[in-house]
């Protein structure tokens, strides 16, 4: 359902997304999807392969354009309102990080602190590399970084502008054990400061760790939103015997299927 | 756009690699274009038998023709290697020491004097097929310079003795006793003895003797002139049309500026645009940061700089080798700069198609080279439809236009800069909104 930006009223919260749907031809990516999104909260957004995740991460984050509906981030709902100030509001964090190889990491960070028009480039400059630990390596050119400090570069970039909200795409995909948890602990702590985050995972174990709520899509449909623990229940409520696990991997693994059974998908 | 300017500046500066490239590359250019066109080629390696006898001539009239004198003629436009024999030659020539052999057999001036039958010379020549070719075209070019300077004297010798025979004077070297009275001469002087004759038979019979020997002497008159044009029966006037008459040293230099300029410009380009997809900074930038048309505009910017640069240095260098007119040096610059722009257009146009490094490169790589080569067939060289297809594809690239405006610059050539300046602008425009459409889906 496509409701026209001008027209429609935005509750409070950092993030609106309203009857989001998404084509490419005929393949259906996302299809009505809704949500808001509160200051300080951690949602994530599961699913499997080719549920619509980035898609919509990238609607949030304003590279792409949804074929409906609307999104309006940090409480903006004026029609008056820019696409670049909409697109200012959140940060986003691509899967694979968007950084300049040949450049340094302060450099990287200094071109687009000015690019986005952050008032003192060099104190955001300053402030990222202490945020992100990465001082001491903040004249190493980012090829030759590893990927978690790549990824930490990646994040800083986001939060250069120090947006409301953080749009962040698989954003420990390429971490060791330390390096997520390292990561983590920094967007716990940015979600505490009251950032917003929405981020989008394969791995379970962080999504039950650190995630308020969690948003199931599926073949680019919404089939959940609530937290980790209601997800667990509704999946049991269906299978005793696979709610016996007791972990949200297994618990999204069910709901997909019994979703997917329910709509007379896959029998 | 300055930081964007300052970001792929400093990208540049720091891969050591293609900065060498792009100063060693103008400079070695130059340096071999230069040498290759301002030293003189160098003459075939040739083995000459003669087998005439010492001091064999022709001899025409009074004129004594000197068989050496025309072998030298011939030796001068070869790297002469003197051998005795045919077999000589003949080992020469198959252990590539000599790229042919010619020879003057002994016979030759026998039947250059019978009347009726030509001297021959023998050819044999080895080699591969642009080595063959060379030296047909040069033996060729010899053979007939030399035959031209030969039959020129011949037909001096033929025309000195005619003149004797119309004019009279010394003949003894024509075979004739002492002072011989000229053909000309004959008919005044029978005038003045048919005056005093009566009228009768002998009256009439030399009368008849006075007409045929004015007739004769008209006619012996005409000869020489027309001996003089089967000499060289056709001889060659040109006109240029338009512009100025082009040196074919600065022609190539001009060819030579222009693909290296359109090269730098292309994998530039394309590459620095297919680059920002690869660190997908890209999606970064057109997230509200920059406009589209800027990265694009960019990106082009900083090639046609480049390449630029490269261009008018390697003029520049070659410049020490070739005569150029630098009187005209702000029109090199607008022609490179126009070039370089629609270059540039064209190499975003690539990197935007083609969106990997690689893949742009190598598409920059083989759209270049037949775009050259396109561009310099000329047109009367191939069939009409094909002339015509070549053509349109060379209108609708830019580097035909790109050599013309240079070559107009440098050479003052038609067609004149305007149009071709104007031209591409257009294309400027035309790959640019390419470009632009093609990046419209950037993600």
């Amino acid at each position: 359902m496509s409701v026209p930006a001008a027209a429609e009223e935005t509750s409070a919260g950092t993030l609106s997304v309203r009857g989001v749907s998404k084509r490419y031809g005929e393949l259906v990516a996302l299809r009505d999807v809704s949500f808001e999104l509160c200051a300080g909260e951690v949602l994530a957004i599961v699913g499997p392969n080719g549920a619509g995740k980035t898609t919509l991460l990238s609607i949030v984050a304003g590279t792409q354009s949804a074929t409906a509906g609307s999104v309006h981030a940090n409480g903006a709902a004026e029609a008056s309102r820019s696409a670049r100030a909409q697109r200012a509001a959140v940060g986003w964090a691509p899967q694979q990080a968007a950084l300049y190889s040949r450049l340094t990491v302060a450099e990287n960070l200094r071109l687009f602190a000015r690019l986005e028009r952050v008032a003192d480039p060099e104190r955001a400059v300053e402030r990222m590399l202490d945020q992100t630990e990465l001082r001491a390596r903040a004249d190493d050119r980012v090829g030759r970084l590893s990927g978690g400090n790549r990824q930490r570069v990646n994040v800083a970039l986001a939060l250069l502008a120090d947006p409301p909200v953080l749009a962040l795409d698989e954003p420990s995909a390429s971490l060791d054990p330390a390096q997520r948890e390292r990561l983590w602990e920094f967007i716990k702590g940015l979600a505490r400061s009251g950032h917003s985050v929405i981020f989008s995972s394969h791995n379970m174990a962080e999504v039950q760790r650190h995630a308020d709520r969690v948003i199931v899509l599926d073949r680019g449909e919404q089939l959940f939103d609530g937290a980790p623990a209601e997800l667990m229940r509704t999946a049991g409520d269906g299978d005793r015997s696979e709610i016996g696990q007791r972990d949200l991997e297994s618990a999204l693994v069910a709901f997909v299927a019994r979703s997917e059974r329910e709509q007379g998908i896959g029998e | 756009m300055r930081w964007l300017l300052a970001k792929d500046v400093r990208i540049l500066a720091r891969s050591r690699l293609l900065l060498v490239v792009l100063v060693v590359y103008p400079a070695a250019i130059a340096l071999l274009i230069g040498f290759a066109i301002s030293r003189t080629p160098s003459r075939p390696r040739v083995a000459i038998v003669d087998e005439t006898p010492p001091g064999a001539t022709v001899a025409i009239g009074s004129k004594v023709v000197s068989v050496h004198r025309y072998a030298e003629q011939l030796f001068s436009q070869v790297q002469a290697v003197d051998v005795r024999t045919r077999a000589q030659a003949l080992a020469k020539v198959n252990a590539a020491e000599v790229l042919a052999a010619v020879v003057i057999p002994p016979d030759i001036v026998a039947k250059a004097t019978s009347g009726t039958t030509q001297g021959r010379l023998e050819v044999v020549y080895n080699g591969n097929a642009l080595e063959q070719s060379l030296v047909q075209a040069q033996l060729s070019s010899a053979l007939a310079q030399a035959n031209l300077g030969f039959s020129q004297q011949i037909q001096q010798a033929a025309s000195s003795a005619i003149s004797q025979l119309l004019h009279g004077g010394n003949a003894s070297e024509l075979g004739a006793p002492g002072y011989l009275i000229g053909l000309d001469q004959i008919p005044p002087l029978l005038a003045r003895v048919i005056s005093h004759q009566p009228r009768g038979p002998d009256r009439a019979a030399l009368e008849r003797v006075a007409a045929f020997a004015d007739f004769a002497a008209t006619n012996l008159n005409v000869s020489r002139s027309v001996l003089a044009s089967v000499g060289q029966p056709v001889s060659v006037s040109t006109r240029l049309l338009h512009g100025r008459r082009t040196p074919l040293d600065t022609f190539a230099v001009v060819v030579a500026v222009s693909i290296s300029e359109m090269f730098v410009c292309l994998l530039l380009a394309a590459g620095g645009l297919a680059l920002e997809r690869e660190e997908h900074t890209l999606a970064r930038l057109v997230r509200g940061l920059v406009a589209r048309e800027t990265v694009l505009a960019e990106k082009a910017f900083v090639a046609a700089g480049c390449a630029f640069a490269v261009a008018f240095a390697l003029l520049a260098g070659v410049g020490a080798f070739v005569a150029l007119d630098w009187a005209r040096v702000w029109l090199w610059l607008i022609a490179l700069a126009a070039s370089s722009l629609a270059f540039g257009a064209l190499g975003v146009a690539i990197g935007a198609l083609a969106r990997e490094v690689r893949a742009s490169s190598l598409l920059a790589f083989l759209l270049s080279l037949p775009l050259a080569f396109l561009a310099l067939v000329p047109s009367g060289a191939v069939a009409s439809g094909l002339s015509d297809v070549i053509s349109a594809i060379s209108y609708v690239f830019p580097f035909k236009s790109a050599l013309q405006a240079l070559d107009a610059a440098v050479n003052r050539s038609a067609p004149a800069i305007g149009g071709s300046l104007v031209h591409l602008a257009v294309l400027v425009l035309a790959f640019g909104a390419l470009a632009r459409v093609s990046l419209r889906s950037a993600d």
